[in-house]
């Protein structure tokens, strides 16, 4: 016997082949157990990913050689300054966040009544077809529905015809449209964390806010919003950051207008300027990086 | 708190509203598929099969589903693996840095798609010298994908407990068939519900997927995006709509009876 007499158990008397030693190895060692877990995964996040981000990041600090189209490796902050000081680059930076506020408060109105409805009044049965209902938009097309969108407002389109006997109009192609669309796109997102949170307010403190004295909106202010917040600011993280990396909806449906996404797009592409697309995505990752620190203080991030 | 009826009813009427505006568009884009029109006018002048038929002639449009189904099969099978080790580690382990590790598995997602999308770009071009094509949408997508993977199996393995697998060890089964005969297959539905999302988050992308195709590779979701425009394929695209999200429907049905399934287990 080769083995260590400590470990000696049923099994072993077996076989002592490789795979049988190997075997006995890792379930002795659980630190290399973990270590052979962890290698394939995070050489390939590490390696794809993060190797990505870093480069990013120092792309930003290189240059473009206006003849060749070649991307040189002298370090300068001329796309930093250009990105920061640029007037272009604070509208659309300004647009874009707004448009991403906007589709974030939009959807959130929307998520909290159907959400509470979904948990709080409707049975069992009509709660698991609501799930469904919400979810099965999801795995539609992204395109699909902004093109559905696109239908929907579109000259002598939908909206048009319902919105013209009240004497109304439909918002046509712009940012308005833009703001519908994303809200819609990102609305399950939302709607599920808001729903989860909801579910775990037990019904029994809805009851005791009420045998209290206090009336629905009292509880719905102080019991449960205070529980609510964490998944709000969950489903938040969702819908803010895809609206600020979006650039094809705004191409379908926002008519002439620009936001963050479409000069990235614009500088890898037609102007073939890496440098300065990377310097301009270090602005969404700077917002998304304080928001996400910010949403980390109220917890949010176990809601996920 | 107890409801008054009023306010049930308002609450009720108020989701049955938001319903009506989610499927509203696509109702929208299934009746302009058969509508003569092609620039999207409501009411639908006449209603025609003509588009029906053509959309199943396109070539372009044929070649885009194989090409993003062989990619969204790559992706899907990488994020399958990487997934459920992750998932493994992150569950059953406790150790130094496993916060930071699960904050990177949500990075590709929680951080915008251009985001993603251009530092994959840059990685590719600038820094590794290879050309975009299939292979680096499939890194990319895979990339992605492994959070769909990893949420639906940590779950699993967080309700499964350890107790089957320290029994199946005690009675002397070795590390790799104590996975295979016992953590495997209580893993079964939860990695083929998390497949599917992969799969379909896969087939769906196209943020991602400009930035890493190149110029030779058209997904379907780029063939629609190129085809949006042109009046003369904008009715064929509607119909391609509508076909995806029918075929979408499979996919939900099964992951509805898996969870169902689950349900019932418990």
């Amino acid at each position: 016997m080769t083995s260590t007499p400590t470990t000696a158990r049923a099994g072993d008397s077996l076989t002592e082949s490789p795979a049988r030693k190997v075997s006995v190895f890792l379930s002795q060692h659980a630190r290399v157990r973990l270590g052979l877990l962890l290698s394939a995964p995070l050489f390939w996040l590490g390696l794809v990913y993060i190797a990505a981000l870093a480069a990013l990041l120092i792309t930003a600090f290189w240059t473009v050689d206006s003849f060749t189209g070649q991307v040189q490796t002298t370090w300068t902050l001329d796309n930093i300054i250009t990105v920061l000081t640029g007037s272009l680059y604070q509208t659309v930076t300004l647009r874009t966040v707004g448009v991403a506020l906007l589709v974030t408060i939009v959807d959130i109105l929307v998520a909290l009544p159907i959400a509470f409805f979904m948990a709080k009044v409707a049975s069992p049965r009509l709660q698991r077809i609501l799930v469904i209902a919400v979810l099965m938009p999801l795995w539609a097309s992204y395109l699909v529905k902004v093109y559905a969108w696109r239908s929907v407002l579109s000259q002598g389109g939908i909206a048009e015809w319902i919105a013209q006997p009240f004497g109304g109009s439909s918002p046509g192609y712009g940012l308005p449209a833009t703001i519908i669309t994303l809200a819609y796109l990102w609305l399950p997102y939302v709607i599920l964390p808001i729903y989860a949170g909801l579910e775990r307010v037990p019904n029994s403190l809805l009851e005791a806010s009420s045998d209290l004295g206090a009336k629905t909106w009292r509880t719905l202010g102080s019991v449960v919003l205070p529980m609510l917040w964490p998944a709000i600011i969950a489903g938040s993280i969702f819908s803010f950051s895809l609206s600020l990396g979006d650039y094809i909806t705004v191409n379908i449906v926002g008519g002439a207008n620009q936001l963050l996404g479409n000069l990235v797009y614009t500088n890898v592409g037609a102007a073939n300027n890496l440098p300065l697309a990377a310097a301009i995505a270090l602005i969404p990752i700077a917002i998304m990086v304080v928001y996400l620190t910010a949403a980390r203080r109220t917890g949010a991030l176990n809601n996920l | 708190m107890r409801l008054s009826r009023a306010a049930r009813v308002t609450l009720g009427t108020v989701t049955t509203l938001i319903l009506a505006v989610i499927y509203l568009p696509l109702f929208v884009v299934f009746v302009n598929s058969f509508s003569t029109s092609t620039n999207l006018t409501w009411p639908p002048p006449g209603f025609t099969l003509e588009w029906w038929g053509k959309a199943f002639q396109n070539a372009g449009a044929l070649e885009g589903i194989t090409t993003s189904v062989q990619i969204a099969l790559a992706a899907t099978a990488i994020s399958l693996i990487l997934g459920t080790m992750i998932s493994l580690a992150l569950q059953r382990f406790d150790f130094f840095g496993r916060d930071a590790v699960s904050l990177l598995v949500i990075l590709p997602i929680a951080l915008p798609g251009i985001v993603t999308g251009i530092a994959l770009n840059n990685f590719f071009r600038t820094i590794l010298d290879v050309r975009l094509g299939i292979a680096t949408i499939i890194v990319a997508h895979a990339t992605f994908c492994i959070v769909t993977v990893f949420n639906n199996v940590i779950a699993r393995l967080r309700r499964m407990g350890t107790s089957l697998e320290e029994a199946s060890a005690d009675l002397g089964a070795g590390v790799w068939t104590t996975f295979r005969l016992v953590t495997f297959p209580q893993l079964r539905s939860a990695l083929l519900a998390g497949g599917l999302l992969a799969f379909a988050l896969s087939f769906d992308e196209i943020i991602v997927t400009t930035f890493t195709a190149g110029a030779g590779v058209t997904t379907l979701p780029i063939w629609i995006l190129d085809n949006l425009f042109r009046p003369n394929q904008a009715p064929i695209v509607n119909v391609i709509a509508v076909v995806l999200v029918i075929v979408s429907i499979v996919p939900i049905y099964l992951a509805q009876r898996l969870s169902g399934s689950e349900q019932l287990q418990k």
